[in-house]
């Protein structure tokens, strides 16, 4: 079992796509052995390649402030403002409430 | 609203304490700021009576209610005025507290909400050695109780379903089953952060501060910090306002949070247990309304659903 080097927790192996990684029980990091990166970028591509075929591409969103770092969980559609009145009231008690 | 006893004798003490001794005055009728079991708020003129939830344990309280007057946390906290007889007082077998009026943030204009004195206040506190011993930040228990309640409301219906699951991925210190692992623990916690938290004392133009104490208390900072990272991650909150929000928070040194770089390994576990809590409250809320979901409110229960869908190893189990 491989010891992690950075906070010395006991890493579990993961198989992505055929791909195995080692990830930390502690910090969660992942380690990579050699080629495993360039595996795992041989299948984002052949992934993107695929894609368009079942989800055509949409054209770029207009961005009106920076784009900013979101979980892997986050909104597809970072959106913020759009919608109608509604949806600006049920958010504006959202922001006020426990 | 209906009058109930307790908004009755809180205006009543409210009123009494804005000017102890006159026999007649013109004073407006006391003003019902909040009535809710876990807290009615009523204003008469410059004082506000609270009275606390019925299960808030009067120690506990106490400690929080010392922790405003502490000249440490003057700037950032609202103190309390002194309680009617002695502190804290007690209507209908519940404690009250007085607390001077503040301006709240205006309901109708959240843009122009104070987002960057919230984080610099956020940050200032959790940068503040505790004072005295204080309960532990009350987050995590709200949010299991906005489970539970969701679940009282809404028996064998399956919209709940992935609410539930997005919860039973969290560690067990975010859902209030063991303590915050040590080395997030032990920071001064607001433990409820909104927009209703924030008053200009002295009314009107007085800085910003932070009210509302009944979740104050030591734990991971990154609670105060996960509501808007949550609205931010459902899609809610423009990405500018986000930033505005965490780029003061990060200059004021805040803690919850590393300086530079990705924020959301300290937020994301946090930002889950507070998507989990507003979508279980907006079932809730919904059920007893005998509604639908409002799109807002679906906005953060599909946030469930990918929570709920994420790979087991993919999810953060805890922040740096």
């Amino acid at each position: 079992m491989i010891q992690c080097p950075k906070c010395h927790a006991q890493m579990n192996t993961y198989n992505r796509n055929g791909v195995q990684i080692e990830q930390c029980s502690g910090c969660r990091g992942i380690f990579l052995d050699y080629g495993e990166l360039e595996s795992l970028t041989r299948l984002e591509s052949q992934w993107a390649q695929q894609a368009p075929q079942a989800y055509p591409a949409a054209p770029p969103a207009p961005q009106a402030y920076p784009a900013a770092p979101a979980p892997a969980w986050g909104a597809p559609h970072q959106g913020g403002h759009h919608g109608g009145h509604h949806r600006q009231k049920s958010f504006g008690r959202m922001l006020f409430s426990s | 609203m209906t009058t109930t006893p307790v908004v009755r004798a809180l205006g009543d003490l409210a009123h009494d304490s804005a000017h102890a001794g006159a026999t007649a005055c013109a004073c407006a009728p006391p003003q019902v700021l909040a009535d809710r079991p876990d807290g009615t708020v009523v204003r008469s003129g410059p004082v506000v009576a609270k009275a606390h939830a019925s299960d808030s344990e009067p120690p506990a309280l106490a400690a929080r209610l010392a922790l405003a007057a502490s000249p440490r946390l003057e700037g950032i906290l609202l103190p309390a005025l002194p309680a009617p007889d002695g502190p804290p007082g007690s209507t209908e077998g519940r404690t009250v507290s007085l607390w001077p009026y503040g301006t709240p943030v205006d309901p109708s204009d959240p843009d122009a909400a104070p987002w960057e004195e919230a984080a610099v206040l956020l940050a200032r506190l959790h940068r503040t050695p505790p004072p005295h011993p204080l309960p532990p930040m009350g987050g995590p228990v709200k949010a299991a109780r906005a489970v539970a309640r969701m679940c009282a409301a809404r028996p064998g219906d399956p919209a709940v379903a992935p609410v539930l699951a997005a919860w039973r991925g969290l560690p067990g210190w975010a859902r209030a089953e063991s303590p915050a692992p040590g080395h997030r623990n032990g920071f001064l916690c607001h433990g409820d952060l909104h927009l209703g938290q924030l008053v200009r004392h002295p009314a009107r133009d007085g800085p910003w501060l932070l009210i509302d104490l009944d979740d104050t208390g030591l734990g991971d900072p990154a609670w105060d910090l996960a509501r808007p990272a949550a609205w931010y991650a459902a899609g809610l909150l423009p990405s500018g306002t986000w930033l505005r929000f965490l780029d003061s928070y990060r200059a004021a040194g805040g803690p919850a949070v590393r300086a530079e770089g990705d924020p959301w390994s300290g937020l994301d576990v946090v930002a889950r247990a507070l998507t989990v809590q507003t979508a279980a409250l907006a079932l809730t809320k919904s059920a007893a309304e005998d509604r639908s979901p409002d799109e807002v409110e679906q906005l953060m229960i599909d946030a469930c659903v990918r929570i709920a869908s994420l790979p087991p190893e993919l999810v953060s189990e805890r922040a740096s």
